[in-house]
């Protein structure tokens, strides 16, 4: 009796947070059975009608879904990698500079893109890669024909790939830069006696010593393959380049939004949502495991 | 040996910082083309003819948005977004955090509650059942349904959560003693020490709802409601549209017809209050990606 008088204190503090939680976060997951129904929104989720598995088996069978996949998980993979080994190079770039103005700029620079929105960068990306852009101003300046950068499959693909990496590998480099920062410099004094260069000591201390913090970057990564960067995507890609750069988030919205297609729709994003728990959950497990990593 | 081990070092420093020099020069780039651009003559821009200047320097792009009215009507909607958005978001993190933060022993319940919100972390309904949800619950087209789904950031709350777990127990007990209830230690105790914390929290929050667009263009119907960055993802989609039309003669008479040069002083206009609290942003964050990732 004692202690729930003190405690109901602390339940009614987590009331507005549960309320919005269960409106906004568990009401979308209630609101999934759409998935297995003809949705009408008019019906709502009570009175339309249950389809069964009908809308999946629709889906599966479209023929652009299997390339939305591919595209997700391609897109994905070379993000994933990219976010990994560019970062790093910074890093460890950084790591060997001395004087400590030159290495803020340098951090600075990398980092901003990191906070801008997907409208200032797609804007400026669009601006530099268009047909008459600044990009290929300079290749038909050296003598070659301009290249359509938005408009071509393959171009844009690497386009999408690299606009991303320039927003977000400031991230992983600070994280990496700390860990780096956090090395015991008494092993690099006992290296130096030995008569270790700097190289050397870079193979042998300063990557080993990052091991566990690359392997847990990697491992949580993974959770987000089929994550392939829906905002980006939606605000840079036009319908010539669907067939490169249509991932499923941008495919969900279209099927949704555009073509009313909602239990469709949700469908393909209980699909995705699925797969992605049981990646995020095992790369988790996995990282506590390895690595004692936990969130709470 | 020594010596010459010292050449090559000093050859490699030398590298080092050209390689750097102009890794941070291609990063900064981007956003001073966007800047010239927009400072120059309409003819010039639309020719393709701007580079790292301004070709035929003009202000007017800039006194041409002083009078556009959808401008500053989105701006003022951005500026109502972030401060409600950011007020909501606090109060909401610092309640909820305040409980999940007792030991399983002074809260009973604290346990299925934390289980209630990791869930969240690791699934959702996704798009379409989302957007039904904002929508049967009256939100479309109001204000709100760009801040009440994301009202409580789960993983700014954990941030929360660790820092008033590293504050002395001590502190708590003693003010127990003294007949303060959980109420008054929230509120007294609690939040004067967690200032610093709820500034970087407060700072993440700003920048979220600043860059925010996709809500807009998803929950709003009417363009006068939307904020800021909603609308310049319509100017840079418009963009995109006319770049995909077939020929290229299409192309740029389309490219001549649009106001390039007010388009581009509206998106640096977008991102310019990021890159004036860019120095503040980096630091905090730099800590916040350091207590978030190499945490026990």
């Amino acid at each position: 009796m004692r202690t729930l008088k003190k405690e109901y204190l602390l339940h009614l503090m987590l009331i507005p947070g549960v309320i919005v939680t269960l409106i906004y976060a568990y009401g979308p997951m209630a609101g999934l059975v759409m998935a297995f129904q003809q949705f009408e929104p008019l019906s709502g989720f009570f009175k339309s009608k249950f389809v069964g598995f009908d809308n999946f088996r629709y889906v599966f069978q479209l023929p652009d879904f299997g390339q939305v996949l591919w595209n997700t998980v391609i897109i994905s993979i070379f993000k994933m990698v990219l976010f990994l080994v560019v970062p790093l190079i910074l890093a460890l770039l950084l790591n060997e500079v001395t004087k400590q103005w030159f290495s803020r700029i340098v951090q600075s620079a990398i980092f901003l893109p990191f906070f801008l929105s997907w409208t200032v960068l797609g804007g400026i990306i669009i601006e530099l890669f268009s047909l008459n852009g600044a990009v290929n101003g300079l290749i038909s300046s050296i003598g070659f024909k301009p290249i359509m950068f938005m408009l071509d499959n393959q171009w844009f693909r690497g386009i999408i790939i690299g606009s991303d990496v320039w927003k977000g590998m400031g991230y992983n480099m600070i994280v990496m830069l700390a860990v780096i920062i956090g090395i015991n410099s008494t092993l690099y004094e006992a290296a130096e006696i030995d008569g270790a260069g700097r190289w050397k000591q870079m193979i042998h201390i300063t990557l080993p010593s990052m091991a566990p913090i690359l392997i847990l970057l990697a491992v949580l990564s993974l959770g987000s393959i089929l994550n392939a960067g829906f905002e980006q995507i939606l605000i840079m890609y036009n319908p010539t380049v669907y067939e490169g750069a249509d991932v499923i988030d941008t495919f969900v919205y279209r099927l949704g939004m555009f073509s009313q297609q909602f239990g469709s729709a949700a469908a393909v994003g209980l699909f995705k949502s699925v797969i992605s728990l049981i990646l995020v959950s095992s790369t988790y497990y996995a990282a506590y495991k390895y690595n004692g990593y936990r969130i709470f | 040996m020594r010596h010459k081990q010292s050449i090559s070092r000093k050859l490699f420093i030398v590298f080092n910082t050209l390689l750097l020099a102009l890794i941070t020069v291609l990063s900064v780039i981007p956003f001073i083309h966007l800047l010239s651009i927009s400072l120059s003559s309409n003819t010039a821009a639309s020719a393709g003819e701007v580079r790292l200047w301004p070709v035929g320097f003009s202000f007017d792009s800039y006194v041409y948005l002083g009078e556009k009215v959808e401008f500053f009507r989105s701006l003022w909607v951005s500026v109502k977004r972030v401060v409600l958005g950011t007020i909501v978001n606090l109060f909401l993190v610092f309640i909820t955090a305040y409980p999940l933060s007792k030991s399983n022993d002074r809260f009973k319940f604290r346990t299925p509650y934390v289980w209630f919100f990791a869930i969240t972390m690791f699934f959702g309904g996704g798009l379409i059942p989302t957007y039904i949800l904002v929508k049967n619950t009256g939100l479309i087209d109001s204000i709100w349904a760009l801040i009440l789904p994301g009202a409580l950031n789960v993983w700014n709350m954990v941030l929360m959560l660790n820092f008033f777990r590293s504050i002395p127990k001590e502190l708590d007990e003693a003010a127990t003693i003294d007949g303060a209830g959980h109420w008054i230690i929230l509120w007294k105790i609690y939040l004067p020490v967690s200032l610093p914390s709820i500034a970087t929290i407060g700072l993440f929050t700003i920048v979220g709802h600043w860059n925010a667009w996709f809500d807009g263009i998803l929950y709003l119907n009417s363009p006068d409601k939307y904020p800021l960055q909603t609308y310049l993802s319509t100017l840079i989609m418009s963009m995109n549209a006319q770049m995909s039309s077939i020929s290229i003669e299409q192309i740029k008479a389309m490219e001549n017809l649009s106001e390039k040069t007010l388009k581009t002083a509206q998106i640096f206009m977008g991102a310019l209050p990021i890159m004036i609290v860019y120095p503040f942003l980096q630091k905090y964050f730099v800590k916040g990606i350091i207590v978030g990732s190499v945490k026990e």
